[in-house]
């Protein structure tokens, strides 16, 4: 009888690939998930994010690697690992045929809960996430914030230790994507540990405790927010609209971590405000702003400027 | 692949019962009025022009004739369309197999249960009928009973045959050439409205190919209350049917859901 493991990382991810024909959507790639944490996947479009969580809750088979979840090899215990944990796709999933509170009912079957089990977590979880009113409405007549609410809810009707959700907030409002995240890190304080792929980097800063930036299927960096700005950027930017020459020359000068886009120039700094002040004394300049790197900053820097797809 | 179903393939069919119970309505009444309309049609309008003909030496009404072939089409229709555009809508525009994928539920699971609920839709759509057309005294019973599990048998044999197309199609319009390059010939051409005798020899041998030609005599020799041997080629031959088409259909699914 295989146990789930409540000690060791949550996630072990080992050289992971996974390929479609001759394209590698994820190229060995490795990471650690311990538990309680909320662990992000960040990454342009294609990056491979899907791919890899699709692999993690059992859904794609893996080209090559391994992927242990609860201490448990999930090419053999696909079916343990799936009753404990929470999945909210990209797509919403829900069952358009049925009505909201059905919607608990018919997926806690999925999982071998009876129906008064179902009905009992449904209605805690419809009260958690503000959604009590709703619940004999059909589904097609929910808002795309409630959809998401609703999918992360009946995520969690086998009251699973590991919860990872592919792009939460895509296509919310603000109002909405604020919702979900405050849901999100209360449940985090619930001790489930969040596995969570976005594009968003504010989204990431917020929420994650740790991440990996991902891109071509690879790994490019992995670390908290924090350290991974202090790593890749420095603490400040300078950005300069529409740089001048002799400005460019200047700033080589310096030797300052630099990026030219051409009309405008991105400067990174360990201690800014002391350029800062220089630049805009010798340059009359019409916009130069100093602000704080954010995660933003060095997802483009990892991950370059030019557009997918 | 190898085959991994267990018996949580039934959480599948109770959810799509689920949903036929929400709108059983409308469910129940295709197949209790459409008997109706044909007999109506064919019995009024169309046997005063035909009267009688013979079928296993025997002379019979145009009427005892065709209410057996009603069913079988019946079973035919229920089983594949729902798991033709009921099973795609599902899997593509619900994406309500993706969900169940994350569930521990496997894709063998999900596209069994999808089968059996196809038959089931089959076998209930069948009661109904047999209880309209008894009204009329056009079922021999008790061997009338058996043709309950004969529409069990033909449900997974075109409920299978449909999933197979379900895993092929890209698009749901595409459905229209199964529709109209098979269901509908086999509609027409599989002695439900007239003898086979009555083809040219050739298009004799052409129908004994077709699974609802094989229903059709299994289902109307069970309504006359005989067990010939059409009765015993025709349940061979479905059973047969689903022995291949099953694993087919499973593993075709399997092929279009894992990626």
């Amino acid at each position: 009888m295989v146990e789930i493991n409540k000690t060791k990382p949550v996630i072990v991810v080992r050289n992971l690939k996974k390929s479609f024909g001759s394209f590698a959507a994820v190229d060995d790639i490795s990471f650690e998930v311990d538990k309680g944490i909320c662990f992000g996947i960040l990454g342009p479009n294609g990056a491979g994010k899907t791919s890899t969580i699709r692999m993690i809750y059992g859904f794609s088979p893996i080209t090559s690697g391994d992927i242990f979840v609860f201490g448990l090899d999930i090419k053999k215990h696909y079916r343990k690992i799936k009753a404990c944990i929470g999945v909210c796709q990209q797509d919403n999933t829900l069952d358009p045929d049925l009505t909201v509170i059905q919607n608990f009912e018919v997926f806690a079957r999925y999982f071998d809960l009876d129906k008064k089990t179902a009905i009992e977590r449904a209605s805690s979880l419809l009260r958690f996430f503000a959604l009590e009113q709703r619940c004999k409405a059909r589904v097609t007549e929910l808002s795309g914030g409630m959809v998401r609410r609703l999918v992360i809810a009946r995520a969690l009707i086998n009251q699973p230790e590991l919860l990872i959700l592919d792009e939460p907030t895509t296509g919310l409002d603000p109002q909405s994507r604020h919702q979900v995240w405050e849901k999100l890190e209360n449940l985090k304080k619930q001790g489930i540990t969040i596995l969570l792929t976005t594009h968003y980097m504010d989204e990431a800063a917020r929420l994650c405790d740790k991440l990996v930036i991902m891109d071509h299927g690879k790994i490019l960096a992995q670390g908290s927010p924090q350290s991974l700005i202090s790593e890749y950027t420095g603490e400040n930017i300078i950005e300069i609209a529409e740089p001048e020459d002799e400005l460019r020359a200047f700033s080589r000068e310096k030797k300052a971590r630099q990026e030219d886009l051409g009309h405008r120039l991105i400067i990174y700094a360990e201690n800014g405000h002391e350029l800062y002040r220089e630049i805009c004394g010798r340059f009359t300049h019409k916009s130069c702003i100093l602000r704080s790197a954010t995660l933003e900053d060095v997802f483009l820097k990892l991950t370059g400027r030019e557009l997918r797809e | 692949m190898n085959f991994n179903i267990s018996s949580r393939f039934i959480r599948i069919w109770q959810r799509n019962l689920t949903v036929y119970k929400e709108n059983w309505k409308v469910n129940f009444l295709p197949p209790l009025l459409e008997p109706f309309f044909y007999l109506l049609a064919f019995g009024i309008g169309f046997s005063g022009m035909i009267g009688g003909l013979i079928y296993a030496s025997q002379e019979v009404s145009y009427v005892q004739f065709i209410a057996p072939s009603l069913v079988a089409i019946n079973i035919m229709y229920n089983s594949f369309f729902e798991n033709t555009f009921g099973s795609f809508v599902r899997m593509y525009y619900q994406k309500t197999f993706d969900a169940m994928m994350a569930t521990p539920l496997n894709a063998e699971e999900i596209i069994t249960g999808e089968i059996i609920w196809g038959a089931t839709k089959a076998v209930i759509g069948t009661a109904i009928m047999l209880v309209v057309i008894s009204f009329f005294g056009l079922v021999s019973y008790p061997a009338g009973i058996l043709i309950i599990f004969a529409a069990f048998l033909g449900g997974i044999a075109f409920s299978s045959l449909a999933m197979l197309f379900t895993s092929i199609v890209a698009r749901i319009e595409l459905f229209n050439l199964p529709t109209f390059l098979l269901i509908t010939p086999m509609f027409l051409f599989s002695g439900t409205f007239f003898p086979l005798t009555g083809l040219p020899f050739w298009a004799q041998k052409l129908a004994f190919l077709l699974p609802l030609t094989h229903l059709v005599n299994l289902v109307r020799a069970l309504s006359f209350g005989l067990f010939n041997a059409e009765a015993l080629i025709g349940f061979c031959y479905l059973v047969i049917f689903c022995l291949i088409m099953f694993p087919i259909a499973i593993f075709k699914m399997h092929r279009r859901l894992i990626k």
